[in-house]
């Protein structure tokens, strides 16, 4: 091999080197970037990252077991199983979904109307107002630690997120739309098809947005809301210092077999998932809310409602289905006051046996008020966006 | 006659002298635990050799005495993992909660006085545990609102010779707990279940007196669980073992109740209204609701008024509950050899009803009725029957290699690693602060790499008391409340993180 050819192949190679560089280097970098990415590429707190770009929920519970994980029992128990595994960017997306009321018929309310970050994730009303200003039957449940939840509805007629949402969007009396509008509004709106080609990037570029995008988006920012920091949580892991007296006091209000709390609001997610016919009054005299019965057609299930989680309740009042309790105080005094006591006549409700006289004093009610405080924790609350891809303004 | 008089007077004054004498030169040391009734004779007499040696709980950290006055509570405040505290006699009116593991409560009996937990009527609960590895004995335990003992997910407990009068709900009552040994309590005047075992996992109830309540002893939602050698009498229901719709744990099966005396359970039933044993007709010996895989086996039932032993489905014996993931059949109910007879005196409601369409007016022994397969009988002509008909011969003649249903090791706490913990800990608490290549509300966390550099106890420092070291920052909240060992874990888990 002659020297000359090694200079003629060094000079050769040097020459693709730099026509290489020139090539992949442009000057001007956002010439071949492309898009300067719009969605958040790193999970939202409370979730890592793994190498597959899913957000996997982590939390200091996973140090514990639960029976039969169910996901119930005393305070270090595991939680049940999470929906988790959303990529950020789909997250993200759901985020902007979430305030935008380009999702209503009418483009007036979005879905953070009734589920506002500010009211935990409820509106403050006793029942929640629709379209074009109707009173709607039930109180709107908070969002918080959604993504554990088995059932959703008062009623518990979804079983997923995506169920429950349709439910939602579509029924005239809530959201006013219909699948049809939603696919066209969001698709004339090109800040929001270059979202989702961001987040969903295995589809075609060109592809219009799809409805089961926009359902996915939408879970995945509502299953990002993880409340488990409280100073509840706090005594769970063994700082015993963390309860005052009266919060400790409280806590064993809550869960003896007296006031029986935790026998349904069971924790450490404070709720068993299951159903319960516990007999509040409806307001001004309303009929009966059939509640469970009608989707299951079990009678056994009439006036019956999911067992609502309790994480960040000082925050959702009015309280109960039909928001008849004012204050928390209200709430629990509901049941010291007799089992079946507002039940109206001529029903004959199947009472859950938890409920039943336990006669607690003025100073066991304030106290069980003081402990539920402690269940607040809202240090992960996901910013509101300050922009919408619609241009219009974020409802809430 | 007179000279009789003062021999009987003068026998009975040595008599009194030499017991004073006796009692005075001979009596024992005078603080000493005396366990009530005494377990250790009968298992050293090995009468039995389907009973087990109850697992040893060793506490062998420091001990704590309470005496009156004092508060229980307080000590358990004071104590840490392994330490026992003893207290006692006198009378303590305390609700005591126990949220840590491997706590040992004793009560040290004296000359018959015992450590008494009053709760006047008033107070809910006497103990009320959340931690693994309890022990509750030797305690008086006196009118309370809820419950004498109640457990929630703690497991590896052993609650024993414990006394327990009307204390409201439940005398014993531990929940979602696994390995378990209840022995040697008597309990009474429980308005729902004396001994109350619900939604647990491999539990022995051994040697117990249940009596004066509407249930003497309730496995309800459980699995794996032996109820042995135990005296209910003159309760509602002496010995229940079935599923309660409508929870989240939702099956009862594996369950042995032998050698138990199930006699004269005809109280009539004063549970609170809507309660499940509320439904419970007076004079039932053994009730099995939905429960599967029971096996009844060498026990003495007698003298229950309605039937020695009742077998329903859901539909049957709790018509108005529903739950569609609860299966409502009793499926392969085992009875084997039981002395039974005098039962059925006075039958009520349904089964009264049902006799009568047999031109019988006494219950049976043995009423079975409802859905449910595969059970059978070791000598079905022994007893008085209804509904057996369609029952197997059984297949087993005895359950004498079933020993116990607790573990041969305790449930061992789950563990994470170090560097799970720093994981835990730092997803799940400092991630709402702080982010990799992100600035939110603290520094991003490859500054935090940069200043406290091969340092994780200067993490530690900072984060259990923080100063604010930068104006454009918002002062970081101390996490002291974080265990030292979350500490260290989450600065070492930070200081290793890579982008």
């Amino acid at each position: 091999m002659g020297g000359k050819s090694i200079v003629l192949k060094s000079g050769l190679s040097g020459i693709v080197l730099i026509v290489g560089l020139f090539f992949f280097f442009p000057r001007t970098p956002s010439d071949s970037y492309g898009k300067i990415p719009i969605l958040n590429s790193q999970c939202p707190p409370g979730f890592k990252k793994n190498a597959s770009n899913e957000c996997i929920a982590i939390n200091l519970y996973q140090q514990y077991d639960s029976p039969h994980n169910k996901g119930v029992g005393g305070l270090q128990t595991a939680l049940p199983k999470i929906r988790d595994g959303f990529s950020p960017q789909e997250i993200d997306l759901g985020r902007y979904l979430f305030f935008d009321p380009v999702l209503s018929g009418d483009g007036s309310i979005s879905c953070a109307s009734c589920h506002n970050p500010k009211k935990g994730f409820s509106d403050g009303l006793p029942t929640s107002i629709g379209s074009n200003g109707s009173k709607l039957k039930r109180a709107a449940p908070s969002l918080w630690n959604v993504a554990y939840l088995k059932k959703l509805f008062w009623d518990g007629r979804a079983a997923t997120l995506e169920e429950q949402m349709q439910g939602s969007l579509f029924s005239e009396e809530e959201m006013n739309n219909t699948p049809e509008n939603l696919l066209r509004r969001l698709n004339a709106i090109d800040t929001y098809t270059t979202m989702f080609a961001e987040a969903f990037p295995d589809k075609n570029t060109s592809e219009a947005i799809q409805l089961n995008e926009i359902y996915t988006a939408l879970a995945a920012f509502q299953s990002s809301l993880i409340s488990l920091n409280s100073k509840y949580d706090r005594y769970a892991h063994g700082y015993h210092e963390a309860l005052s007296k009266k919060e400790i006091e409280g806590m064993n209000i809550f869960r003896s077999f007296v006031a029986r709390c935790a026998e349904c609001h069971t924790p450490p997610l404070f709720t068993n998932q299951q159903f319960a016919v516990i007999g509040t009054p409806e307001p001004d005299g309303l009929p009966l809310d059939h509640g469970a019965e009608e989707p299951f057609n079990d009678k056994s299930l009439r006036g019956a409602f999911k067992v609502p989680s309790l994480r960040n309740i000082e925050k959702t009042a009015p309280y109960i289905h039909s928001g008849a309790f004012k204050t928390l105080r209200e709430a629990v005094e509901f049941y010291t006051k007799g089992r079946g006591h507002a039940v109206p006549d001529g029903e004959d409700l199947i009472v859950h046996w938890h409920i039943w006289e336990p006669n607690l004093s003025d100073h066991e009610l304030d106290r069980l008020v003081d402990f539920l405080k402690t269940l607040t924790d809202e240090t992960f609350t996901p910013q509101i966006p300050e922009n919408l891809p619609s241009g219009l303004n974020p409802t809430i | 006659m007179r000279s009789i008089v003062f021999k009987i007077i003068g026998a009975l004054v040595l008599l009194a002298i030499g017991v004073f004498l006796g009692k005075s030169f001979s009596s024992g040391p005078e603080e000493n635990t005396v366990p009530m009734p005494s377990s250790i004779g009968y298992r050293m007499a090995g009468s039995s050799s389907d009973t087990l040696v109850a697992q040893t709980v060793t506490y062998d950290g420091e001990i704590i005495e309470v005496r009156q006055g004092g508060s229980i509570q307080e000590a358990v405040k004071a104590a840490s993992p392994g330490d026992l505290i003893r207290v006692y006699p006198g009378t303590y009116s305390e609700n005591v909660y126990i949220d840590k593991d491997n706590i040992g409560l004793q009560g040290v009996v004296i000359q018959g006085e015992w450590p008494t937990l009053d709760g006047k009527k008033k107070i809910n609960d006497a103990f009320l545990y959340s931690g693994n590895g309890i022990l509750i004995e030797n305690f008086k335990i006196i009118n309370y609102k809820g419950n004498g003992i109640m457990g929630q997910a703690g497991n590896n407990f052993v609650i024993r010779n414990n006394w327990i009068i009307d204390t409201g709900v439940y005398g014993i009552f531990p929940q979602y707990g696994k390995n378990g040994l209840i022995e040697h309590n008597v309990c009474s005047k429980i308005e729902d279940a004396a001994i109350y075992v619900g939604m647990c996992d491999n539990v022995d109830v051994l040697h117990n007196e249940v009596f004066d309540n509407v249930a003497g002893i309730e496995i309800e939602n459980s699995r794996h669980c032996l109820v042995e050698n135990n005296y209910t009498h003159n309760n509602t229901g002496g010995i229940l073992a079935f599923v309660t719709p409508g929870l989240p744990i939702k099956t009862t099966f594996d369950v042995i109740i032998r050698n138990n005396f199930v006699v004269n359970n005809n109280t009539a039933n004063f549970g609170a209204p809507g309660s499940t044993v509320a439904g419970i007709p007076a004079g039932t010996g053994i009730l099995i609701m939905a429960a599967d895989d029971v096996i009844v086996e060498n026990n003495i039932i007698t003298g229950n008024n309605n039937t020695g032993i009742t077998i329903v489905d859901l539909a049957t014996g709790a018509p108005k509950a529903n739950d569609p993931n609860s299966e409502g059949n009793p499926d392969r109910t085992i009875i084997l050899d039981n002395i039974m007879f005098d039962n059925g005196n006075e039958p009520t409601g349904e089964i009264k009803a049902i006799m009568l369409t047999q031109m019988d007016t006494k219950g049976p022994d043995i009423f079975a009725y409802g859905g449910g397969t595969g059970s059978s009988i070791r000598d079905k002509n022994r007893y008085r029957t209804f509904g057996l008909d369609d029952w197997g011969a059984a297949q087993i003649t005895d359950t004498k290699d079933v020993r116990t249903y607790m573990l041969p090791e305790p449930v061992a706490p789950r563990s994470v690693s170090t560097e799970e913990l720093g994981e835990l800990t730092y997803y799940g608490v400092c991630a709402g602060c702080h982010a990799f290549g992100n600035r939110l509300i603290g520094p991003p966390t490859e500054i935090i790499q940069a200043i406290h550099n091969g340092d994780p106890q200067s993490i530690v420092d900072y984060i259990t008391n923080p100063e604010n070291l930068r104006d454009d920052y918002p002062e970081m909240p101390p996490q002291d409340y974080l265990s030292n060992e979350a500490k260290m874990a989450v600065a070492e888990y930070i200081l290793a993180m890579e982008p």
